[in-house]
């Protein structure tokens, strides 16, 4: 494997991607959650391809993090946040 | 004849539902529960420009036909026609947020797919506006094979149209159920993209007013302000309501008293009925106010934001940030708090939250505090400028929080186990909410706490009355030990000796059953009864009790009030919430275990302590 952009090349949890930048959803891995969060997250948009933006933190441990996808804004907890890997570059 | 055809309102969350739901009804909506469910019904009625009746139904918001939450499940199933008790809807009116299309399309081709004749409502049109989005109805139409009116369901805009498109729909030909797409996310989309003619971005103003209310230091400082600011309305505008309340009950028992010759009926009908009654209804005040702080911080959007701002320090114990202002509001009375937790999607942590609201220290507890504080604390500073009745003030404040987030974190790893808390929300944009909308939602809650917990504290205050006055005393007999309240209170006494309680207090525990603050009287009827000598009946309540009652006593009836479920109007309401007897009745016994627990070792290390 040739070494292009490495942010293009390895996928980041979306709970480390900065406030502010925006990246692809590269891929969600359904198993580690429950079966309702995983529902509910479907429901949000959260898609292979969709576009993300994390919006705002919370005030205590950085936790929820509010995040844009799509043309909407939710609320997520950082560890439903960590089963979202993103790619820098959308 | 047969019924009005039955068209339900459906939707996803925010989408705008209830406002427009709201706009076709008007005021005359008949709101319950669904059956077996602590689900919300509301339905109403509304004319066609034909003339023909329609019952609207407002199902509660889903973002699927796949359910991940109760509320979603009612949605499913009434659509599906597997309701029992709800017949199918014979139409449907679908909203959908004009600037989240591509979201809310999903839901709608689900729903367009069920073949139910169908008219969709593009709400919020004018946001979307402002949001630089330009929307084609008559394409979103095109696509979606159905009918598209716009709306501004919080302005009434666009009901007209909504009628007359529903009244076609209904009477149209019958539309095949069509299959869904299998990748209906793709799908809803290309539709967006297809009905979007233009897309300008701009600075939205969501964005903006996020940055200062959800700001790391600014978010919490506002937070408290608006807290602050809510906590200072519910305690001084009731004041004056309340107070006309009171005065209002003491002028109709006066009357009753002078219009019914001295006897069983009279006592039943003042000290019963309107004693009762008076009870139940001076929480009105602090209740409407509340609530009408929650439906304008609902409206606008912003408790979703306060949910937000404190869902980690809930999350220790085992909580959604949805529970802070329903346990917030439990400082003020623990009945509108319990109403309050509607807003929880979560079954268990809404669950949860309930059983725990009762140990939030309520208004109705400040007089028993303030009056054996006054009688047992000395008024010396412990430090300079600080004074030791408000240190065990304070303390008691504190007992009661950290008894509710140590119980809290219990029940989610016993009872109330299940998924572990869970918050994923919207954040929706910012709006004024309608004055009538805020009008209608206040109204509605007085009703259901009137009726509701009105009956069954009715019922328990005209019992209570009947066993504190029978049998009737005989000469030389006292009231207080012949009747069966005195009977029960020294069986109680047998059970409360060992915490230190004496028969004052086990007689005065039963009737402040009804509330906490009847606990004060009781006690000051028993000492008026008992002023046996000269010397006391110049004495006042607090000098009388502080010569009667050891310290250890004091303390442990302190220590007992922090936890004891003395209040009907809770158990009431947090039956009619929970929908069963189940969890009022748990929440009852944890409680008192609880609180006899904390009475017991207080008195005790103070009896050791030598105090």
């Amino acid at each position: 494997m040739t070494v292009a952009t490495p942010s293009a090349q390895f996928a980041l949890p979306l709970d480390q991607l900065r406030v502010g930048s925006r990246a692809r959803i590269h891929g969600v891995d359904w198993s580690a959650l429950e079966e309702g969060e995983a529902c509910r997250l479907k429901h949000f948009g959260f898609d292979e391809g969709v576009t993300v933006e994390p919006l705002h933190q919370g005030p205590f441990g950085r936790d929820p993090l509010a995040v844009r996808v799509g043309r909407m804004t939710v609320a997520i907890r950082r560890t439903h946040a960590r089963a979202i890997k993103v790619t820098l570059g959308a | 004849m047969n019924p009005a055809p039955l068209v339900a309102v459906v939707g996803n969350p925010n989408a705008g539902k209830s406002a427009l739901f709201n706009a076709l009804t008007g005021a005359r909506q008949k709101v319950g529960n669904y059956p077996g469910v602590t689900v919300e019904r509301k339905s109403g009625r509304t004319v066609l420009p034909d003339g023909r009746p329609v019952e609207l139904v407002d199902l509660p918001g889903a973002y699927g036909l796949d359910p991940s939450s109760p509320d979603e499940a009612v949605t499913r199933d009434v659509l599906l026609g597997r309701f029992a008790g709800e017949r199918r809807p014979d139409g449907l009116l679908i909203v959908l947020d004009a600037s989240n299309l591509d979201n809310h399309l999903r839901f709608a081709l689900q729903l367009i797919g069920l073949g139910l004749p169908t008219v969709v409502a593009l709400n919020m049109i004018d946001m979307a506006r402002r949001d630089g989005l330009e929307i084609s109805a008559e394409r979103l139409s095109a696509e979606l094979g159905v009918p598209v009116v716009e709306t501004v369901a919080v302005r009434r805009r666009g009901t007209d149209a909504t009628r007359e498109a529903l009244g076609s729909a209904l009477l149209g030909p019958k539309r095949a159920p069509g299959g869904v797409h299998a990748d209906v996310h793709r799908q809803a989309r290309s539709v967006a993209d297809a009905a979007i003619v233009s897309e300008t971005p701009v600075r939205r103003w969501t964005h903006r007013l996020d940055r200062v209310l959800l700001h790391p230091i600014a978010g919490p400082l506002i937070l408290t302000l608006v807290m602050f600011t809510m906590f200072q309305a519910v305690f001084a505008w009731s004041e004056a309501p309340i107070g006309w309340i009171e005065g209002g009950m003491a002028a109709l028992g006066e009357g009753f008293t002078a219009a019914l010759p001295d006897g069983w009926l009279r006592s039943l009908t003042v000290d019963g009925i309107i004693g009762g009654v008076g009870a139940v209804v001076v929480f009105l005040p602090q209740i409407l106010i509340l609530f009408l702080f929650i439906l304008l911080l609902e409206g606008t959007g912003y408790m979703v934001r306060a949910a937000f701002l404190m869902d980690r320090l809930m999350s220790r114990a085992g909580l959604s940030g949805r529970a802070f202002i329903p346990l917030l509001s439990s400082f003020a009375c623990a009945v509108p708090g319990i109403m309050a937790t509607r807003t929880i999607d979560n079954e268990k942590d809404r669950l949860t939250t309930i059983l725990v609201a009762p140990l939030m220290t309520c208004s109705a507890r400040l007089p028993v505090y303030t009056l054996i504080i006054a009688a047992f604390i000395p008024e010396r500073d412990v430090l300079p400028g600080i004074n030791l009745q408000g240190v065990v003030m304070f303390g008691l404040y504190v007992a009661g929080i950290v008894g509710a987030l140590g119980a809290a974190l219990l029940l989610r790893k016993t009872v109330a186990r299940g998924a572990s808390s869970f918050f994923m929300m919207e954040l929706p944009k910012y709006q004024l909410p309608a004055l009538k909308d805020v009008a209608l939602g206040l109204w509605q809650r007085a009703i259901i706490f009137l009726k509701r917990a009105g009956g069954i504290i009715l019922i328990t205050t005209v019992v209570l009355w009947a066993l504190a006055s029978f049998p009737q005393a005989g000469p030389g007999e006292k009231q207080t030990e012949v009747s069966i309240a005195g009977r029960i209170a020294s069986g109680i006494e047998v059970l409360v000796k060992p915490i230190g309680f004496n028969h004052d207090i086990a007689l005065a525990l039963l009737p402040s059953m009804a509330a906490r603050e009847v606990a004060v009287s009781a006690i000051a009827t028993v000492y008026a009864i008992d002023q046996a000598d000269e010397a006391q009946m110049n004495q006042s309540l607090e000098e009388r009790l502080s010569g009667n009652w050891p310290l250890p006593t004091a303390l442990a009836f302190l220590a007992w009030f922090v936890f004891a479920p003395q209040c009907i109007s809770t158990i009431a309401v947090t039956r009619r919430e929970t929908n069963g007897w189940k969890w009022p009745l748990f929440m009852v016994t944890y409680l008192f275990a609880l609180a006899y627990l904390a009475a017991g070792a207080t008195y005790w290390i103070a009896v050791a302590a030598g105090l």
